[in-house]
């Protein structure tokens, strides 16, 4: 496989986003020039001033290596191995969801990371409905977002800890997918951005990885399982385009390390072994490179869009249908006390008949 | 069963982590705009003065294109807005701009209403996004937004100081939308009479209390520019959409035969810090302040009135869009409970009619028996009184007819004279 698959950042000039604007109470350079396409830079600013948040989790069996892949990912100690040192080095009992946040900064961007840890995942002898705690967990934050959403008085921005991106590790067996694997990835990608790895594929030969790649694919496909990029979420043709060739390769082979070697002069992340150095980001020796730049950087947008305009709007829309008997006893209670003088409630019915300031009936 | 911890580590302040290479999210802000560009920009603004000011030749000035339209008339019985959407796009942005005129302003005698269709306007493009973010299924990327972004108030160039009208129309607005304070047709006002002119709109918004939008100075790239162009507001602008050539270029300009006002010579008028405040440097923050400052004052105040409260953290969340809704099936019921009275008075009502005619019916009817009876009566009288007069002319038919027999019988006997006497006795 070549380099530039798909486009890479380091391939791709952002130029022409830009044109030159012409300096501020100097001479017009251009007659008809108006400077609409300023804002880009105004928008540009702004977000560099905001600052980004993302939020990852990482879901698999113990010993998949989750912490060192979002080390890798991050060049940096973001995982919670690292930060809780030695610590937990137990398999926990029951699932737990631990979820760590950082401040990380590059070229003046800044980025709230947080990685949501599942340690305990898998692990038991009986896994059963071990996606339970998850799936809570992920419509938590969609419930705490919406929360916050339909306050009166709201958040000038709404913090966002909604679950942009579930990176699934698959155990390299190389045959294919396991039930465990096939239950969790069919429930949760219906409320969450999944993103499918073969973890530590160095222990498969070219051959055995692309026969297990493609027999993933086979039974995602015939469980109707729809991970991202999600086919039905492409916009427009172009982005069809860029998506189908990421499609054909999911789920990456990846290899993650936080050491870094000597190779050839040059010093590289990469694993050491007697037969051999295997360098993380060579992407002949492995996708993590490929991985590396969908999730941040060419995709990271789009993986929050779609969790903000899709997954949390499905969420909405779903909680907003309940049927709400709930509801309409808080909302006496909350709309009782405040209209006590007028009207004591006997039934629903009888607490809406309230005047509000502005109406009478 | 599992069981889950959640064990948040660091909550809002988190660590801060150094990077030991290059990640790569620096390209994020490339992401986010690249989506903006191909999702499109939308712009907004007001312009609020009265007829004959230069607002549409301003904002032809300011995009540099004909905006269609023709000057109106003077003779406005209201205030209308009449709002003109237009694509533009220079180099790969593509913006929605949507120019809304008062048309009408400051026309009548009495103006006493006449900010009220404004601010009506602007909440009702207030009001239309917020039933979208209360919609159940919603689209809110793909929404157009219609609110107004900024509203550029003319000032006429009296030279004077502001007329009561502006003063109070813009102290209605300003809780509302970005005011940008604008002072039209400036060439009208010498340089020196220009300064003392703005000095006095400056003192008389204060004075007032008037919030006129300022333009941010918390980013320091943009903090110099924005707070020297803070103390030259209000902007004298002048508009113009002829060319004239000056030395070897071809400018825009107001050709007088004293001499010739470039629009875009700053030492002429402000139109170019107008235009360099207005799009080049804070379209976006005029954008971000009307969502976050004026939409949510909007948005805090429409729900409080109706009703709504925000919940402490202990009961479950209600959905305002299911109170809103349920809201409206009652007062609908009320509707419905009103009809169904007028309805029921209706049939009421009908029913007493019907009494009545009926009433009228019976009375009519035994009033025609009794006619009928009475005809009868009169009948039988007629009848028996014809009878009895049968009766008589036959008892006399007989008595004539027995005194004829006498007669003849006393003619034989007796002779003519007892006839004769007969005679005169009858007669």
């Amino acid at each position: 496989k070549e380099m530039g698959v798909f486009p890479l950042l380091t391939d791709f000039s952002y130029s022409h986003l830009l044109s030159p604007i012409p300096p501020a109470g100097g001479p017009v350079v251009d007659f008809s020039y108006v400077g609409i396409d300023a804002i880009l830079e105004q928008m540009r600013r702004k977000a560099m001033k905001q600052g980004f948040e993302l939020n990852i989790m990482v879901v698999g069996q113990s010993g998949l290596g989750k912490s060192t892949l979002m080390n890798t990912l991050f060049k940096s100690k973001v995982s919670r191995k690292s930060v809780l040192a030695a610590a937990q080095e137990k398999i926990p009992k029951t699932i737990e969801i631990k979820s760590i946040s950082h401040d990380i900064e590059e070229k003046g961007v800044r980025m709230k990371l947080t990685v949501i840890d599942t340690p305990g995942f898998g692990d038991q002898i009986n896994n059963e409905n071990c996606w339970q705690p998850i799936m809570k967990f992920i419509n938590d934050q969609y419930e705490a977002y919406l929360q916050e959403e339909i306050n009166i008085n709201r958040k000038k921005r709404i913090p966002d800890s909604r679950v942009h991106c579930c990176i699934y590790f698959i155990p390299p067996t190389g045959h294919c997918l396991r039930p465990l694997d096939v239950e969790f990835m069919r429930r949760l990608s219906k409320v969450v951005n999944i993103v499918p790895v073969i973890a530590k594929a160095d222990t498969l030969t070219l051959e055995e990885r692309d026969f297990f790649k493609k027999k993933i694919r086979e039974e995602l496909r015939a469980n109707g399982i729809d991970v991202y990029p999600q086919k039905e979420f492409d916009e427009d043709a172009e982005d069809r385009m860029i998506n189908e060739k990421i499609r054909e390769m999911i789920p990456f082979a990846v290899v993650g390390s936080d050491q870094e070697y000597q190779v050839n002069g040059r010093r590289l992340l990469g694993r050491k072994t007697k037969w051999g150095t295997i360098e993380v980001e060579n992407i002949a020796h492995c996708e993590f490179a490929y991985l590396r730049d969908l999730l941040i950087r060419t995709h990271m947008q789009n993986i929050k869009d779609i969790t903000s305009s899709i997954h949390y709007e499905m969420y909405r829309v779903r909680r907003l249908n309940e049927n709400n008997t709930v509801v309409a006893h808080v909302l006496v209670n909350t709309l009782a006390t405040r209209y006590a003088h007028t009207v004591t409630p006997v039934c629903m019915c009888d607490a809406l008949q309230f005047s509000s300031p502005s109406t009478t009936y | 069963m599992a069981s889950t911890e959640i064990a948040r580590q660091a909550g809002e302040g988190a660590r801060a982590v150094p990077l030991s290479g290059h990640v790569g999210f620096d390209s994020m802000p490339d992401q986010l705009v690249n989506k903006s560009v191909n999702h499109g920009f939308c712009f907004n603004i007001l312009c609020v003065g009265e007829t004959g000011l230069g607002k549409s030749t301003l904002m032809d000035t300011l995009f540099n294109t004909k905006f269609e339209g023709e000057p109106t008339q003077h003779n406005q019985p209201g205030v209308q807005l009449k709002s003109n959407t237009y694509e533009l796009q220079e180099s790969n942005v593509r913006l929605k701009l949507t120019v809304v005129n008062t048309v009408g302003f400051g026309d009548q005698i009495n103006k006493e209403d006449s900010y009220k269709s404004i601010v009506e306007f602007i909440d009702a493009q207030f009001e239309a996004y917020l039933q979208e973010e209360l919609k159940i299924k919603r689209t809110l990327h793909s929404y157009h937004d219609t609110r107004i972004h900024a509203c550029l108030y003319f000032i006429a160039p009296t030279g004077h100081s502001l007329k009561s009208l502006d003063l109070v129309t813009m102290k209605k607005l300003d809780s509302k939308v970005n005011i940008i304070p604008i002072i039209a047709k400036s060439d009208a006002i010498s340089k020196s009479e220009l300064t003392k002119f703005k000095i006095k709109i400056t003192s008389e918004l204060v004075s007032n209390g008037v919030q006129i939008y300022q333009f941010p100075t918390d980013d320091e790239t943009v903090a110099e520019i924005n707070s020297t162009m803070n103390g030259h507001l209000p902007f004298a602008v002048v508009g113009s959409t002829e060319e004239v050539k000056i030395g070897n270029k071809m400018v825009k300009a107001r050709q007088y035969p004293w001499g010739t006002v470039q629009v875009e010579n700053e030492n002429h008028c402000d139109f170019v810090k107008l235009r360099e405040m207005l799009i080049r440097v804070n379209m976006e923050d005029l954008r971000e302040q009307t969502h976050t400052r004026h939409y949510e004052l909007y948005r805090r105040c429409k729900l409080e009135e109706m009703g709504f409260k925000d919940t402490d953290p202990d009961s479950k969340p209600f959905s305002l869009q299911e109170t809103y809704e349920a809201k409206r099936n009652e007062f609908m019921s009320e509707l419905q409970k009103k009809e169904e009275e007028m309805r029921q008075m209706f049939v009421q009502r009908v029913k007493e009619k019907e009494a009545e005619l009926k009433e009228a019916e019976k009375e009519l009817h035994e009033k025609f028996d009794r006619l009928k009876k009475l005809h009868q009566d009169e009948k039988k009288k007629l009848e028996d009184k014809k009878k009895a007069l049968d009766d008589e002319l036959n008892m006399f038919k007989q008595k004539k007819t027995a005194a004829e027999l006498l007669q003849n019988q006393a003619q034989q006997a007796g002779g003519s004279t007892t006839l004769k006497r007969d005679k005169e006795r009858k007669n």
